[in-house]
């Protein structure tokens, strides 16, 4: 179709279509085609979480009972039992790799934020961080086997909680020292500088303002970085070793979840294969309620 | 706190500390040297992984020497290692994933970040996918081994009977095997690439998208021309780092792929990676296989350590031509 | 209040009719009851005070809005006899046929050659595509600085120049109208004078509409000016802009029939 002012130039240049929609289109029918596709893509990547929540639900929810928090698991073969042990154990082994991780990568990201200046140490130290968190896990349990089991400097004990401990600390590491560098870099320059106005020295300036100001993103990434280092298994595996007894300190071999999941998965035994659910269930609600409180934690961020 | 705001006869006496005291300074310079000291356990731990995976493997690599990346035979009788099988499944497994994973994952995050859908179906799916990735590994593990494996049986059966003359397919899928691995890899990687890629879409400046609106692009043809042309730096970034996560996963895999070392191009048998055979023996190894695991584990770093800086160099070298 | 518009046009000589516009973000008014009849082939200018809705109407005016989520337009907006908010309407065709221009240069990361080829191909280009880029570059008045470049990124070019690219990539796809949301803002004085001269080139063949915050622009290059201004409203929180005065720009200028223009191009504004 042509219009018929005199300044319009050469539109023949080009296929006049009129304004209306038309589905028959190439482009429309393209259009279509690939949203379908889109949503196709998503609902298969989102379909095996469904699955796989819905079967740790079912399959461990149901053996949902105060004796499975107070009693041993059973030797092989036999029926009931619990995994009180493994509970208690991930607990300990979290914690003794939070207590070590988080100072140390709380301390390092304020050096990177703070001290450094981005001079060449700092830039070695980030670099060295990216590829520290890039290192399999597995690894880690590795070079904690090399270290500290293998050498039996823990009162000549091998595999032991603090071990285990440690080869998650070395995983927990590059995630706090990230968290805390760039959420101190959140925090505005104006504040840090109103401090030193009034006459604070930096420590009083880091310690007092930038990094309580940093607080909601350090807290959540370091939530998040504990509920990760909870699930872990393959640094656990030659370092915290398992366990079928209660924990017995820090310095002796100890049950984990994650590593019972593991342990009692391959096992033949029907009552095993059923802790292992039970024991999925347990530790997948410890990480979703972690997650939900870092959600939580982050919106305060929002104010 | 208010401050008296007359004149500026202050009664100066009132401040105390008007001279820093030394202990002041003291803990001053202390924080900043306890933080660098800190700072510096990152370097200390990174190069002790070195040193402790290398001086294991040294035993290993002067008595295999490179024949060990080559040789198939895995025998603690003998005392003769060899971790190709372990080095090739690390490989195929991450490859196939990856090649499964990035179409998934980069649509999911197409679909999150530009208005194909209510905004509440996608906010939805994101959220969806960052609790993904907080399923532990071992528990994906176990949903494999009792739930994903055998409903994907008669599926890999029916590639057995109509591809069974191809050397990928040609054995029975008898349970544990590379292709499960592969399948449960893709689940574990697919958020990673999601999120990145939903970050490297969202960084594309609005701008952008209006430009290609404007001169008449349908929605994909905007998607497609010039939104992730802008943001395919930062995509194959993450891609990679992808690529290195799955080389380095342990558990899920160990628990699915059957733990075989010997070698078959069938992607229904079983097989191995190197990860999954450090998790298996390594406790129970003693003497040179120990150390041979060690250079399986120092080959593993050095694989991963590669696709990472590979990364990073991508990223930096793709997006100055942007 | 009271609108006044010129004399009204031969339909043929209206190029886009605005009925009872409003535009609003959310449950929020941005502008609204904006009637005018955008006359063919000339610039046509909105100016007013920041946040009084001009850009919003500019937008609406090729369905840009509809990206913005929460956004919605009542009323009508016509253009070549069809209500392009009409449901069966498809904004893709109608930016095809209506082009813009942004406030920020926005060349696709690609080659200078590939920015203006890109929208006239997804248009159905048939013809010669050199001639066509030449044409285009040499009417946005920027082909001398990037015929020996064509080849190099179009983020290579000045701030200027890259507008001009921006236009050339428009007026290749050879659309009937276009939009331009204030072009020059982030440009330096002679890039805008440039750009002024490649718009009084461009009205021969195009209509313009162009939304400006330089009064001085406005009487440089519009034909026709419409004066938009906001007001508080009563209970509300924020301002709803309004159309106050659409007239030749001369007369708006000169001798506005409103108090408010007056005030307002004579720089009295409060």
């Amino acid at each position: 179709m042509t219009t018929t002012t005199p300044f319009q130039p050469g539109s023949a240049l080009f296929d006049r279509r009129p304004l209306t929609f038309d589905p028959t289109l190439k482009r429309n029918r393209l259009n279509r085609l690939l949203t379908s596709i889109a949503a196709l893509f998503a609902a298969i990547a989102v379909l095996p979480l469904f699955l796989v929540i819905l079967y740790v639900l079912v399959q461990g929810g149901r053996l949902m009972s105060l004796s499975l928090f107070t009693q041993l698991p059973p030797p092989p073969g036999l029926e009931g039992g619990g995994i009180g042990n493994a509970v208690l154990g991930t607990i300990i082994v979290t914690l003794v790799a939070s207590a070590i991780s988080i100072p140390i990568g709380v301390g390092g990201g304020v050096y990177l934020t703070e001290y450094s200046n981005r001079g060449w140490f700092s830039q070695f130290i980030s670099v060295g961080n990216d590829i520290l968190a890039g290192v399999p896990s597995i690894i880690s349990g590795v070079f904690v086997y090399g270290v500290i089991v293998s050498t039996r400097v823990f009162f000549g004990q091998s595999y032991s909680a603090a071990a285990g401990g440690i080869a998650l600390a070395v995983l927990m590491l590059p995630t706090v020292i990230k968290t805390t560098d760039e959420g101190l870099k959140l925090v505005p320059q104006e504040l840090r500088w109103g401090a030193y106005g009034v006459g604070a020295s930096k420590f009083v300036t880091v310690m007092r303002i930038t990094l309580p100001a940093a607080f909601t993103p350090i807290a959540t990434g370091v939530v998040l970085a504990i509920a990760r280092a909870a699930g872990e298994t393959a640094p656990l595996i030659f370092t915290a070793l398992f366990s079928p007894f209660w924990p017995e300190g820090v310095f002796n071999p100890i049950a984990t979840m994650s590593v019972l999941i593991f342990n009692f998965a391959i096992m033949p035994y029907e009552a095993q294969n059923e802790l292992a659910w039970a024991a999925s269930f347990v530790l997948v609600m410890m990480i979703l309620a972690a997650n939900l409180l870092a959600r939580w934690i982050s919106s305060f961020s929002r104010t | 706190m208010t401050t008296d705001s007359s004149p500026p006869q202050l009664n100066a006496d009132a401040f105390t500390l008007r001279r820093r005291p030394p202990s002041e300074k003291l803990v001053d310079t202390g924080f900043r040297q306890l933080s660098l000291a800190l700072a510096s356990v990152v370097a200390v731990v990174l190069l002790g992984i070195f040193l402790v995976v290398f001086t294991g493997a040294r035993e290993a690599i002067a008595t295999f020497g490179l024949s060990f990346i080559t040789t198939s035979a895995w025998d603690p009788v003998n005392e003769s290692y060899g971790a190709f099988v372990a080095i090739y499944g690390t490989l195929v497994t991450s490859l196939l994933s990856l090649l499964i994973a990035v179409p998934l994952g980069v649509g999911t995050a197409i679909l999150i970040t530009e208005d194909v859908l209510p905004k509440l179906v996608r906010d939805a799916t994101g959220l969806m996918v960052e609790l993904l990735a907080a399923i532990p590994s071992v528990v994906l593990g176990l949903w494999a081994i009792f739930v994903m494996e055998p409903t994907i049986r008669p599926a890999l059966d029916l590639l057995h009977s109509l591809l069974g003359w191809t050397p990928l397919f040609n054995t029975i899928p008898k349970g544990p095997g590379m292709a499960p691995a592969i399948l449960i890899l893709v689940v574990m990687i697919l958020p990673i690439i999601t999120a990145i890629s939903r970050d490297a879409l969202n960084q594309v400046p609005e701008e952008l998208r209006q430009g290609a609106y404007g001169v008449g692009t349908t929605r994909w043809g905007a998607i497609f021309s010039v939104i992730l042309p802008a943001a395919v730096s930062a995509i194959t970034g993450g891609v990679m780092l992808a690529l290195g996560r799955a080389m380095g996963e342990t558990m899920a895999v160990t628990m699915i792929i059957g733990n075989s070392n010997n070698f078959s191009t069938s992607l229904l048998a079983p097989g191995n990676t190197i990860a999954s055979m450090l998790a298996n023996q390594f406790g129970e190894a003693d003497g040179i296989q120990v150390s041979a695991l060690m250079y399986a584990a120092l080959i593993l770093m050095v694989l991963t350590l590669v696709v990472n800086i590979f990364a990073k160099w991508i990223v930096r070298r793709l997006s100055l031509r942007y | 209040m009271t609108l006044t518009n010129p004399a009204p046009m031969p339909a043929q000589d209206v190029c886009m009719s605005l009925q009872d516009v409003t535009i609003s973000y959310g449950k929020f008014e941005a502008v609204k009851n904006v009637f005018m009849d955008i006359p063919k082939g000339q610039v046509t200018a909105f100016i007013g005070p920041s946040g009084c809705g001009k850009s919003t109407v500019l937008r609406g005016l090729n369905r840009m809005n509809d990206l913005i989520p929460g956004c919605s337009l009542r009323g009508r907006v016509v253009f070549d006899g069809t209500d392009i908010y009409a449901p069966n309407v498809d904004p893709v065709e109608v930016r095809r046929r209506i082009g813009m221009v942004f406030q920020k240069p926005n060349p696709f990361p690609k080659t200078i050659y590939e920015n203006i080829a890109f929208g006239a191909r997804i248009n159905g280009y048939k013809g010669d595509m050199d001639e066509l880029v030449e044409r285009s570059l040499r009417k946005a008045a920027v082909w001398d600085e990037c015929k020996d470049k064509l080849k190099e990124s179009g983020l290579a070019l000045s701030g200027g120049q890259q507008q001009r690219l921006c236009i050339a990539r428009a007026i290749a796809t050879e659309p009937e109208v276009i939009l331009m949301d204030e072009p020059c803002s982030a440009l330096d004085p002679i890039s805008t004078l440039k750009i002024e001269e490649t718009m009084h080139e461009l009205k021969r063949s195009y209509t313009i509409i162009i939304v400006t915050h330089n009064m001085q622009q406005a009487v440089r290059v519009a034909d026709m000016t419409a004066f938009y201004n906001a007001e508080a409203v009563e209970g509300g929180t924020g301002k709803v802009g309004y159309l106050v005065e659409f007239a030749e720009t001369e007369r708006i200028f000169n001798a506005p029939s409103q108090q408010a223009t007056q005030d307002y191009v004579t720089g009295r504004f409060g």
